[in-house]
């Protein structure tokens, strides 16, 4: 694979290929959420995972933890093969591996405790004893920024900031070496949103953290990770670093996206195009090319074959049939 | 947009008392400020108190007064006397041990059954989920009033055969409710999480469905009290609850088989009859109000 970033190693620390997932439906068509993707991430480094709502973010965060189990692929951390593991030694690996949700509300539970939300883990894991647990759970509740004497309060009783501050502490007590954010902000009041982006940044950078950091938000990403996936129905369509993903995208799908965040020049007068149409139903993709449905450069040929993922500068993938828009301005 | 150093602002949420209370804390508080709650659990308190204690005082149920048979209430026996002269109040209270005794264990008994079949439903595997309702499905189709007239066939009267016979039909309405509050229960993420870091269905039912499902146990409980005295009372007056000599509301209330006791002596059947209906209306004062009280959304308040 493409290991161009300046933070990753030559061994990349995660690693996926030929990721697929088929939800089945009783009765219908599977969902195709996942077809075939490929990726990997080096130590240290942030990957950005972005596409609309339903292209399949949570679902690939999730399988690499293997919270949902894949059709399909192969995950490798660090070097072991992810999916032979199985119960204890798969148990024992995800502490290296751990995620933040989406929703602070129901990642936490309204019936325990902070302190006994952040120990649960570690006292499944069987990891120390019971004062070093709770030690733990204070150093994390530091770690987020939050006061100690939060430990023996309940979760209902904070904002949805506050929460989502506990839900980063409950992965970090278990010591990980990688995270998955699973649009940890998207939940939240526009006004925290920046703190917790920020404290994400802060502990990745002190902990030395790999993270896969899943967004719909490409104003967000500029920010905080080094290369991008971009991603539609279930398809890669560009990866690319996120400099380079913003000042010159290489696939229709990517510009869509750049050209829908709310310029800050109002009075840019760049040509833009918009999204127009549905997300086509993952029961049944578009033959060919997935995008081609609500691309304004689609031709016959995006209807015959899936665009394979081609590396189009050093670093950057792209997955569209017409070299004469790749990187143009539109 | 790259701007977004924003000061991170250390928000400790603010100190109040109430804050610190428990959800389960809360709610008793709430239950606390319910006028016909507190009301009904007075009176049960009252009565659970006189038949736990009265009989060391009172006369002996069994005990024969031959000179007062039929007796009305009066001097010597403020409640009467039954067809061979024993003192109604005696039989009243000692009654109300056995019926509150079979009701109480028996509640115990099916709350546990439904609640951890229920339980182990949804987080057993979809293997135990489909046997385990296969089963509850068949328990709740069975006509109650046949199961419990096989089942006090087969296990004859007495106070244990009347218990089991309860516990084992009150249990698959609890099982059915516990289940579908974990289904829901089962798809939100900090079960995700508690399943990742390796969570088996022990740890599942005892730490998340258990304290997840308290409200409901609570309200079955107190409503299976209220409907265990009136199984037994039923079975008895069908002469397969408690047998006599023994005294329980049941088979006092049996005694107005007869139209002549119906008839001339009410105060054999009458007190009986009054003690049950007043347990079970306190006993559903006092489960209206837990269950208004565990109300979940009461919290978001
Ligand atoms: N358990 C499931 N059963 C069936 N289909 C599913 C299941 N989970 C997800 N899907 C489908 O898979 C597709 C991808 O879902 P996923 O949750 O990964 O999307 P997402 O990119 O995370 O979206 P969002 O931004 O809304 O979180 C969607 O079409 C979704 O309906
Ligand atoms: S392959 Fe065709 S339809 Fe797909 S993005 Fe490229 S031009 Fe558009
Ligand atoms: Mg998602």
């Amino acid at each position: 694979m493409n290991q161009h970033s300046p933070l990753s190693d030559a061994r990349p620390l995660l690693d996926v290929q030929g990721l697929s997932k088929h939800f089945p439906v009783p009765g219908g068509t599977p969902v195709r959420a996942l077809d075939d993707i490929s990726f990997s991430i080096g130590r240290g480094e942030v990957l950005g995972l972005v596409g609309e709502s339903g292209s399949g973010k949570t679902t690939i965060g999730r399988s690499i933890l293997r919270l949902i189990e894949p059709t399909a692929g192969r995950i490798t951390f660090d070097g072991t093969d992810l999916m032979t593991l199985k119960g204890r030694a798969m148990r024992q690996e995800r502490r290296r591996l751990q995620y933040i949700f989406q929703n602070p509300f129901s990642s936490l539970s309204p019936r325990m405790t902070v302190g006994q939300i952040l120990t649960e883990g570690l006292d499944l894991q069987k990891i120390g004893t019971r004062a070093e647990r709770l030690e733990r759970a204070r150093t994390a509740l530091s770690q987020v920024e939050l006061s100690p004497d939060t430990i023996d309060r309940y979760a209902h009783e904070f904002s949805g900031g506050q929460r989502q501050r506990i839900g980063i502490a409950r992965a970090l007590t278990m010591a990980p070496e990688f995270l998955v954010a699973d649009e940890p902000v998207s939940a939240l009041d526009v006004s925290v949103q920046a703190q917790i982006i920020n404290l994400l940044r802060d502990l990745q950078l002190r902990l030395g953290l790999t993270m896969l950091f899943i967004t719909h938000d490409l104003g967000v990403v500029e920010y905080i990770c080094d290369r991008v996936i971009v991603l539609y129905l279930g398809r890669v369509m560009e990866i690319a670093d996120s400099a380079d993903l913003y000042a010159a995208p290489r696939h229709p799908y990517t510009r869509a996206l750049l050209d829908s965040i709310p310029s800050a020049d109002p009075g840019a007068d760049r040509k833009r195009i918009t999204l127009s149409g549905e997300i086509p139903s993952p029961m049944n993709p578009p033959s060919g090319c997935v995008f081609r449905t609500r691309c304004p450069h689609a031709e016959a040929r995006c209807a015959q074959a899936a665009p394979p993922l081609e590396e189009v500068a050093p670093g950057h993938l792209r997955a569209c049939w017409r070299p004469d828009v790749a990187g143009q301005p539109l | 947009m790259t701007d977004l150093n924003v000061e991170t602002a250390i928000a400790p949420a603010p100190r109040r008392k109430v804050a610190r209370r428990g959800p389960i804390v809360r709610a008793l508080g709430r239950f606390g400020a319910n006028r016909y709650a507190m009301t009904g659990l007075a009176v049960f308190g009252l009565t659970l108190a006189a038949v736990v204690l009265m009989p060391f005082v009172w006369k002996d149920p069994n005990g024969i007064d031959l000179l007062a048979i039929n007796k009305p209430p009066g001097a010597g026996h403020p409640l009467g006397t039954d067809g061979i002269g024993r003192d109604v109040l005696a039989r009243l209270l000692a009654g109300g041990r056995v019926s509150l005794l079979v009701a109480g264990v028996s509640t115990l008994l099916s709350t546990a059954l439904g609640f951890f079949i229920g339980a182990l439903a949804p987080f057993g595997g979809r293997f135990a989920d489909a046997a385990i309702m296969r089963v509850v499905d068949l328990a709740m189709t069975l006509p109650p009033v046949i199961l419990l007239l096989v089942l006090a066939s087969i296990t004859g009267p007495g106070i244990v055969p009347t218990i089991a016979v309860i516990s084992l039909l009150s249990w698959p309405l609890l099982s059915r409710m516990v289940r579908s509050r974990l289904l829901e229960l089962r798809e939100r993420d900090f079960i995700i999480f508690a399943r990742g870091a390796g969570a088996g269905p022990w740890h599942l039912v005892m730490r998340h469905g258990l304290p997840n499902t308290i409200d409901i146990l609570v309200v079955y409980a107190t409503l299976q009290v209220a409907n265990a005295i009136l199984l037994e009372a039923g079975l008895s007056f069908l002469g397969l609850g408690v047998p006599p000599p023994a005294a329980s509301w049941g088979n006092m209330l049996n005694a107005a088989r007869s139209t002549v006791v119906l008839q001339s002596y009410p105060w054999q059947w009458m007190f009986a009859g009054g003690a049950i209906v007043l347990t079970v209306v306190c006993i559903n004062l006092i489960g209206d109000g837990l269950r208004d009280a565990f109300d979940p959304r009461a919290d978001l308040e």
